[in-house]
C-alpha cells in the first residue's frame, strides 16, 4: 500500500492536491482513499491531507501515522511542531520539500534515513513558482516518486479535479504538474508500496487504567487565564504587516480597534505596535489604515531579515 | 455502471438525487454541510427538482420534514451531533407520526467538551425514538443505504422514518471510489413514493397526533411503532436481496467478514470496523481465526442475524465508539440480551470502549482485544471493561492539565 501524507497551509491548495493524486492512482487501476484534516480551518494554518493507494481494497481509515512519502508545500512548516511534519518518518520515509534552499542542505538539516528531494522555488520557466501552483505541482512529483502513476493520468486527474475553472488555470497547472513530474524522472519509483502490516511481533498497545479523579480536576475547564496567547497563531501568517511609523499620523487608532484578533496595542508615545506572535496577517489593518502607513511583506522575506539579524 | 471518487457526504447526496427526492428542510452543521450545499447546488443548476428550505433550528427542520411526509412527498434531510440532538423532539414526534422520511446523521461527539471529531452518542441518543437505523462503514454503503432506507421507510408494513449514519471525518470528509448507481435503475428499485393515506393538506385538513389520556390508547399508538420496527427486520432482507440482485452489491443487516471458522470475533459497527478488518487479515496471516461481526441495522436490532453470526464463537470482543455512563457501552449490553438464553455454549463477550471523538484505534490494540477476548473464553470468565487508553494519553492529559491549572493550581492563588 502506499501511504502518502501532503503538508502545507490553509489555502496552499494541499487538499486538492491530495485529490489529483488519489484520483490520478485511482484512473491507473487502484483503490484509493483521500482526505484532508483541516486542523484551526483558517487559511495560512497548517493543514494536512492524504492519500491510501492498494491495488486491494483498503480497510485501513484515518490519518496515516506510517508514510511512505511526505510532501511539504512550505518549508517554514518543517519547524513547526505543530504541524506534525515528521510524524512517523521512519528509515524508508521519501521527504520532498519545496524550498528554495539546496537538495543537500535539507539533508543534512533533518538527517533522515530516506530520500531527502526538494521542489526548487524557481519554478517551470525560473520565475518563480507560483503560490497558486505548489498542489499540482507537488501531487505531480508524488505520482512520479511512486512510478506507477503515468504523466497522462495525472494531467487527467488535474483536468478532473479542476473541473470548472478557467481552460487557462487548468492548462497552467498541467504545465506545473508537467514540470515537477519531469524534475522527479531521476527517482522515479523511489518510493515502494509498504506491506498491509508492518513485519514481526505486534507490540502491545501500552493501555493503563484510567483511575477516577474528582470533578474538580477531572472536569473539562480551564482554570488559568489568557491561556490562547500560548497559542502563537502567528505562524498561520504569510503576509506581514509592518507600521511604517513615518507615515503614521497617530490617529485615533483606527488599526488597532478594527483588528480582528486584537493584537495592534499602543505604547506609552500612542504609537501602534504589533504582536507578531499572535497577528495572523488578515491585513484588516492595511486597508483601514487612513494614512496607509501600514506596508504589506511576505512573511518569508520577513523572517529571513529576522534570521540575518534584521529588525523584529 | 462507473466507479467514482466521492467523499461520504457527495455519496449522501447522490442517494438523495437517485431516490427523486421533492423536499429538503436544511441547516448546517460540521461535519454534515456538504451534503445540503452539493444537492442545493444541483437544484439551482436543474439536475435535481427539489424544494428546498432553510430553516432556523434542527428542530424546525425535523418537524418540516415530517410535515413534508406527512403530506406524501419524499422527504431528505440531515444532521450531525448536537443538532440531533437539538432536533431529539421531534425525532420521537415524527416517528409517532408515521411519517416515512430519510435523515443521513454524520456521527460527531457530542458536547461537553465540544470536538469535531466522530462517535456514535449522537446517533445514540436517538435509538429509541422510533427512527429505524442503518450504520454505514463506507462512501459506498452511504449512497446504497439512502436507497434502501427509502424502501424500508415507505413499505406499508413498516412507514418509520430512517437514519443513515455515517462517521464524520472518516466517511464525510474521505473520498472512496463509488459507483454511482444507473438513475432508471435506482428508479426500477425504488419507485415514486405512493403516499397511501398520507396526503395531508391545507384543503383536506388532518389532526396529526392526537393527545391521549388514560395509557390504553398511549400504550396501543407506541407499541405499534414498536411492532412497525419489527416488520422491518423482517421486510428488509428481500429489500436487500432485491438490491443485490438490481446492482451487484450486498447490503446485509449484518455483515460478516472471516467469519465462518473464526474463534474471536469483533463485533463493531460504523467506518471504524473497516479497521477491524485490517487487524483481521493481519491476525489470519499470523494463523489466528478471527473474524468480524457487524451491525448495519441497528433498529430494528437484528438479533436472529446476529445469533446466527456469533454462534459457535469463544470470545467476543464487543468494541463500542459510545459510552453510556454509569453502564458502559451500548453495543455491548445489546449483543449481551441478544444473545441471552441461546442454545448451545455461551461465547464470552469482552467489553471495549474506543474511538471516543474520533480517537484512533492502532491496529495492535485490535490485536490486543482479539487476545483478551480469547483469554476470556479459555477462562471461562468475561474481564473487566476496559477503555482504550494508553500511558502516552495519560502523559498528554497531564500536560494539558498543567497549562489549564487543572491541579489545584487555583487554590493556591493567594
Amino acid at each position: 500500500m502506499y501511504r502518502i501524507r501532503f503538508h502545507g497551509r490553509g489555502g496552499q491548495g494541499v487538499k486538492t492536491a491530495s485529490r489529483i493524486l488519489g484520483t490520478a492512482f485511482f484512473l491507473s487501476g487502484f483503490e484509493v482513499q483521500d482526505a484532508p484534516r483541516y486542523g484551526a480551518e483558517r487559511r495560512g494554518a497548517p493543514i494536512f491531507a492524504y492519500v491510501r493507494a492498494d491495488r486491494r481494497p483498503i480497510h485501513e481509515r484515518g490519518v496515516i501515522r506510517d508514510p511512505g512519502l511526505v510532501l511539504v508545500a512550505d518549508e517554514t512548516l518543517v519547524a513547526i511542531s505543530a504541524a506534525s511534519v515528521l510524524e512517523g518518518v521512519g528509515a524508508r520515509t521519501a521527504f520532498l520539500v519545496h524550498s528554495g534552499e539546496e537538495t543537500q542542505t535539507w539533508r543534512d538539516r533533518l538527517d533522515l534515513a530516506g530520500p531527502v528531494v526538494t521542489l526548487p522555488v524557481a519554478g517551470p520557466h525560473g520565475e518563480g513558482l507560483e503560490a497558486r501552483y505548489v498542489g499540482a505541482a507537488c501531487a505531480a512529483a508524488a505520482a512520479c516518486l511512486a512510478g506507477v502513476v503515468s504523466l497522462g493520468a495525472v494531467e487527467e486527474a488535474v483536468r478532473e479535479e479542476l473541473e470548472g475553472l478557467a481552460d487557462e488555470v487548468i492548462a497552467r497547472n498541467r504545465e506545473h504538474a508537467r514540470w515537477a513530474y519531469g524534475l522527479m524522472e531521476p527517482l522515479r519509483g523511489c518510493v515502494e508500496p509498504d506491506p498491509a502490516h508492518p513485519a514481526g511481533p505486534i507490540p502491545p498497545p501500552g493501555w493503563v487504567e484510567l483511575p477516577f479523579e474528582d470533578a474538580r480536576v477531572s472536569a473539562p475547564a480551564t482554570h488559568a487565564g489568557v491561556t490562547s496567547t500560548l497559542v502563537k497563531t502567528g505562524l498561520w501568517r504569510t503576509v506581514r504587516p509592518v507600521i511604517e511609523h513615518a507615515r503614521c499620523r497617530g490617529c485615533w487608532w483606527v488599526c488597532g480597534s478594527l483588528c480582528p484578533d486584537g493584537v495592534i496595542g499602543v505604547d506609552e508615545a500612542g504609537r501602534p505596535w504589533i504582536d507578531y506572535d499572535h497577528c495572523k496577517g488578515c491585513m484588516v489593518c492595511l486597508s483601514q489604515c487612513p494614512n496607509r502607513a501600514i506596508d504589506a511583506i511576505p512573511e518569508r522575506d520577513a523572517r529571513g531579515a529576522e534570521s540575518a539579524g534584521g529588525e523584529k | 455502471m462507473s466507479r467514482t471518487m466521492l467523499t461520504g457526504n457527495v455519496a449522501a447526496a447522490w442517494g438523495a438525487r437517485l431516490a427523486g427526492i421533492e423536499y429538503l428542510p436544511a441547516f448546517p452543521i460540521t461535519p454534515q454541510t456538504e451534503i445540503i450545499e452539493t444537492i442545493s447546488r444541483w437544484i439551482e443548476t436543474g439536475e435535481m427538482d427539489c424544494r428546498m428550505t432553510t430553516l432556523e433550528s434542527e428542530h424546525s427542520m425535523v418537524t418540516a420534514a415530517g410535515a413534508a411526509a406527512a403530506a406524501g412527498v419524499r422527504v431528505f434531510t440531515a444532521t450531525s451531533s448536537q443538532g440531533l440532538l437539538y432536533g431529539m423532539e421531534m425525532l420521537y414526534t415524527t416517528a409517532g407520526w408515521r411519517a416515512p422520511f430519510v435523515l443521513v446523521n454524520v456521527s460527531r461527539g457530542l458536547s461537553s467538551p465540544i470536538t469535531l471529531e466522530p462517535d456514535h452518542n449522537d446517533i445514540l441518543a436517538a435509538r429509541d425514538s422510533g427512527f429505524l437505523q442503518l450504520h454505514c462503514a463506507t462512501c459506498q454503503e452511504v449512497l446504497d443505504g439512502v436507497l434502501v432506507a427509502y424502501r424500508l421507510a415507505e413499505d406499508e408494513r413498516v412507514r418509520l422514518p430512517v437514519i443513515v449514519n455515517m462517521d464524520g471525518f472518516h466517511l464525510s470528509f474521505t473520498r472512496e471510489p463509488v459507483e454511482i448507481t444507473d438513475a432508471a435503475a435506482a428508479a426500477r428499485f425504488l419507485p415514486p413514493f405512493d403516499p397511501g393515506n398520507l396526503g395531508f393538506r391545507a384543503g383536506a385538513p388532518l389532526s396529526e397526533a392526537v393527545a391521549v389520556l388514560g395509557g390504553s390508547p398511549y400504550s396501543y399508538f407506541r407499541y405499534q411503532v414498536h411492532l412497525a420496527a419489527l416488520n422491518a427486520e423482517a421486510v428488509f432482507p428481500s429489500i436487500a436481496g432485491e438490491f443485490h440482485r438490481a446492482f451487484g452489491r450486498p447490503f446485509p443487516a449484518v455483515e460478516t467478514y472471516r467469519c465462518d471458522d473464526a474463534e474471536v470475533v469483533f463485533v463493531m459497527m460504523g467506518s471504524f470496523a473497516t479497521k477491524a478488518k485490517a487487524a483481521v487479515d493481519r491476525l489470519r496471516e499470523a494463523g489466528e481465526a478471527v473474524g468480524l461481526v457487524r451491525p448495519v441495522m441497528l433498529r430494528p436490532f437484528p438479533s436472529a442475524a446476529l445469533r446466527e453470526a456469533l454462534a459457535g464463537k469463544r470470545g467476543i470482543a464487543v468494541v463500542d465508539q459510545n459510552l453510556s455512563p454509569g453502564r458502559g457501552g451500548v453495543l455491548h449490553t445489546e449483543i449481551s440480551a441478544a444473545l441471552q438464553g441461546c442454545a448451545g455454549p455461551s461465547p464470552v463477550l469482552a467489553s471495549f470502549v474506543g474511538g471516543l471523538g474520533g480517537r484512533e484505534i492502532a491496529s495492535e490494540e485490535f490485536c490486543e482485544m482479539a487476545a483478551v477476548a480469547r483469554r476470556a473464553a479459555a477462562e471461562g470468565r468475561a474481564p473487566e471493561p476496559r477503555l482504550l487508553f494508553t500511558e502516552a494519553e495519560r502523559k498528554e492529559m497531564r500536560n494539558l492539565q498543567a497549562i489549564a491549572l487543572a491541579r489545584g493550581a487555583r487554590e493556591r492563588r493567594p
